[in-house]
């Protein structure tokens, strides 16, 4: 069970109250993009042993998407942040490297 | 016109809590930005109150002001004053980018009140309900066992639920569930 706050309404709930939206920080390869570009995009994703960047959706809630940081092993939230957001903030990176020294995940680290 | 009615018809059940319909109730729900000086005058001028904090509420006289999410709040009051208070905010806001429409007969408003209401609640929403944490004034929207659902607190102790119209026969039922006499947890005391 993850608990997570949520960075829109401050609410603090546990993850039945929200949904996952898939990985976060995606570039999107549309119409016009290489194939190359557009199976990356499609289907390489992400499939760590730790942190992991995923959307969420307040959907039992305020209804807003935001970002959550989070480890796929041990289930601990390292923190949440606006879906406006281009790169995990510096509190976030630290609360890993805290927990996993020297994570990368894609070009973050 | 035809006969407006509510989904449970002033359905109640006495237990651990009383649940009851709450009746017809006006439902605006008004979009825009909150913190801008037109929607403040505008809800000022419909229902008399101020915009509420991050997931409080505010009530007057028959009327309320919920807030929702950061960019949405619920205005009732009566359910035949909808139509005149949707023209005082349109006209209130215009030019603005808002979005103000009638939800009354999208939801339902059940009325949870007594001595085990807060159980009742905590039974179906993980929502922390014990009366430190949930204090008269908030607002909470959540999930109610399957179903979304947002209620609030009022001075008198009294929780209003707010659900869609759909599954108003299950909110009842799921309540009538979580009240039903022998069922007490007691961990509010």
């Amino acid at each position: 069970m993850l608990i997570l706050t949520c960075p829109c309404c401050g609410v603090t709930g546990e993850e039945t109250e929200f949904h996952q939206g898939g990985e976060a920080h995606l570039k999107r390869f549309g119409p016009g993009s290489s194939d190359d570009d557009f199976h990356t995009y499609m289907f390489a994703k992400e499939n760590p042993k730790g942190a992991h960047f995923e959307r969420w959706r307040h959907n039992n809630g305020c209804g807003k998407w935001f970002i959550m940081a989070r480890d796929t092993v041990t289930l601990e939230v390292y923190g949440t942040y606006p879906a406006q957001t281009h790169e995990p903030p510096k509190n976030i990176r630290d609360a890993i490297t805290a927990k996993r020294p020297g994570w990368t995940w894609r070009d973050f680290a | 016109m035809s006969e407006a009615v509510t989904p449970l018809n002033g359905a109640d059940f006495e237990g651990l809590a009383t649940i009851k319909d709450a009746g017809l109730s006006g439902m605006i729900t008004l979009r825009g930005d909150l913190a801008s000086k037109e929607v403040k005058a505008a809800v000022k001028k419909a229902v008399g109150l101020g915009i509420p904090l991050q997931r409080q509420a505010l009530s007057g006289q028959g009327t309320a002001v919920l807030w929702m999410s950061p960019d949405e709040l619920l205005l009732l009051c009566a359910y035949d004053e909808v139509a005149q208070k949707i023209a005082a905010l349109e006209k209130a806001l215009e030019g603005q980018h808002f979005l103000a429409v009638n939800v009354s007969d999208a939801r339902t408003v059940l009325r949870i009140s007594g001595t085990g209401a807060r159980e009742t609640l905590a039974k179906l929403c993980p929502v922390d309900l014990s009366p430190g944490a949930f204090t008269p004034g908030m607002v909470r929207r959540t999930r109610m066992a399957q179903i979304p659902a947002a209620f609030w607190l009022d001075d008198s102790g009294v929780f209003y639920l707010i659900c869609f119209r759909s599954v108003a026969d299950y909110a009842f039922g799921a309540l009538k569930d979580a009240a039903l006499p022998g069922g007490e947890v007691g961990v509010y005391g």
